[in-house]
């Protein structure tokens, strides 16, 4: 993949950015989705509103590179600074349309692992926990989730659910008495997944550069692809010129 | 102006964080996290700690490598620009320096939990984590369903701390203080906690606070001690007083990556600097000025006159 002109990161985050609507509300994450929230303002989505769980509100993106949503651009000039309540509360009320979250493990149902790894109890690993991610996997109406591919951290079965997917299959969410939502795609750096009927992840689309060979053999189950498969859209000439201007060192997408 | 509630940060360390003590830090998220209470929680050698927080940043971390923590409330532990956090792990899988009870939440259930402490309720009802493992049996939560409907519900239970430790840009002797940007859940936690310690980089005459009562963050009858600590929330941002540390939580991560690294860096930054004035010395007057907030954006003022 050498030869592009974009870094994996790059069309991740443009990947994201065309996952949100224009006037969706958004919860957005850390890392890439910051990234992914300014590029969707400036593209196509200018009326899009963004949520950051430290209790912040902003109709315009931050005008410099944010390494965390709490750093000092992120509140000069924001819409909003209040309690974390204020947007948990709204979240839980239905009124966000998508969410981002980031993987230590995913499965094929669209659950995701981020407290343990290995064995629970023991040998394991202890990863961070949720933040928000479990909040927002349980509440928002649908949710993006972001991750690198390779078949350690797209599994068969998550070992802990930390963020509720799908569960077992369709029907499962509205069972536990989750009010709505669940994933919409998997954004992964070799692939877009959706999610059928049955609650189960397919490829949707092939980044650039990638064969489907490459995505059975970094992906921890047997899986499947759409019947109309299509290659990802290349980041546009503009999109990429937004995203460098944005950070322009490559901190976050090189 | 009288010196009313204003204490050194030894001393209201010393009289109001014992032994066994719950402490909720790092309320605001990645901004304001008092982590020179959090050392002098250190230099002072408390053990058997609950600490309670939403995330916490690296100064949890800090504290369960000094082997001051008994038990973690909180949704996420790690270092938010590195990943994870050495002496978490440490702890948690190999209980190094000491085993460590983790109670797992979701931000939005810590949240929740101190709000339920500080309306005095037993628990909130949510609907957040239905499905996750984070609400499984063995946990703090409960199952239920509405009793005006058929929604099913987590009951997130109270949580009430010994101890509230909040940074905050100023403060005056009586306890008034003003906080801004964003505030994650430290009002809660203030109105939930049993003490109230305020750090602030600057003390003000109570005027200050008073011309703006919509900007304080706790009713200044409720806070228990004051303690002047300018630079006490590196390498956390303060709006409008610095910028975040980001290359400070990188080597730490590296410092930190063997128990023995880990026992270094507490010796050189904490234990080593006795006080924040001598870790701001040792951080370099050039490291430290160019993280100062050089930009002038203030609020527009409003009119509180009743005349």
């Amino acid at each position: 993949m050498s030869d592009l002109r974009y870094s994996p990161a790059e069309l991740m985050v443009v990947a994201g950015s065309r996952e949100i609507g224009d006037g969706d509300v958004v919860f957005v994450g850390m890392r890439l989705p910051l990234i992914a929230f300014a590029l969707a303002k400036r593209m196509h989505a200018p009326n899009a509103v963004g949520f950051f769980e430290n209790g912040v509100i902003r109709d315009r993106p931050s005008e410099s590179l944010l390494y965390t949503m709490g750093d000092p651009p992120n509140i000069e000039g924001a819409s909003m600074c209040c309690t974390m309540s204020t947007v948990m509360g709204l979240l839980q009320k239905g009124e966000v349309d998508l969410g981002y979250i980031g993987g230590a493990e995913v499965d094929r149902f669209g659950n995701v692992n981020t407290s343990y790894a290995g064995h629970v109890g023991k040998e394991f690993v202890k990863l961070p926990g949720s933040g928000g991610a479990a909040d927002i996997a349980s509440l928002a109406k649908r949710f993006v989730v972001i991750v690198d591919h390779n078949s350690r951290r797209l599994v068969e079965r998550v070992k802990y659910v930390t963020s509720p997917g799908n569960g077992d299959g369709a029907g499962w969410r509205e069972l536990q008495g989750l009010p709505r939502g669940g994933p919409s795609a998997i954004i992964t750096t070799l692939a877009v997944l959706r999610f059928g009927d049955d609650g189960q992840a397919f490829v949707a689309s092939i980044h650039p550069g990638v064969s489907a060979d490459d995505i059975r053999e970094n992906t921890g189950w047997p899986v499947r692809f759409a019947p109309d498969c299509a290659t990802t859209p290349e980041p546009a000439e503009e999109e990429l010129r937004v995203i460098r201007a944005i950070d322009p060192t490559g901190f976050w997408t090189r | 102006m009288t010196s009313g509630k204003i204490l050194s940060m030894r001393e209201a360390i010393s009289r109001y964080v014992g032994d066994g003590d719950s402490v909720a830090l790092g309320l605001a998220l990645e901004a304001l996290i008092p982590f020179a209470a959090g050392h002098e929680i250190i230099r002072q050698r408390r053990r058997d700690l609950t600490l309670i927080g939403p995330i916490s940043d690296i100064l949890f971390d800090q504290l369960i490598g000094a082997g001051c923590v008994a038990r973690v409330i909180a949704a996420w532990i790690g270092n938010v620009s590195a990943g994870l956090g050495y002496n978490y792990r440490r702890a948690a899988e190999s209980g190094v320096p000491n085993q460590i009870e983790i109670v797992d939440h979701s931000n939005f259930t810590i949240s929740l939990g101190l709000t339920a402490g500080a309306f005095g309720v037993p628990y909130l009802p949510a609907r957040t984590l239905l499905g996750s493992d984070i609400a499984r049996e063995g946990g703090p939560f409960k199952r239920g369903v509405s009793p005006f409907g058929d929604e099913q519900l987590l009951f997130v239970p109270a949580i009430v701390p010994d101890v509230t430790i909040l940074h905050v840009q100023r403060a005056s002797a009586d306890g008034g203080c003003h906080a801004w940007g964003n505030l994650g859940v430290s009002a809660e936690a203030a109105l939930a906690g049993k003490r109230v310690i305020v750090v602030a980089e600057e003390i003000v005459d109570r005027s200050i606070i008073t011309s703006d009562p919509n900007r304080v963050l706790v009713p200044p009858h409720r806070v228990t001690a004051v303690v002047h600590e300018p630079g006490g929330a590196h390498p956390s941002s303060v709006q409008g007083h610095y910028g975040r540390d980001h290359a400070f939580y990188g080597e730490y991560h590296t410092a930190t990556k063997t128990a023995a690294g880990s026992d270094a860096w507490l010796d050189r930054w904490v234990h080593g600097v006795g006080g924040r004035d001598r870790f701001l010395d040792l951080l370099g007057a050039d490291r430290w000025g160019s993280l100062a907030v050089r930009g002038d954006s203030p609020a527009a003022p409003v009119n509180y006159s009743a005349t």
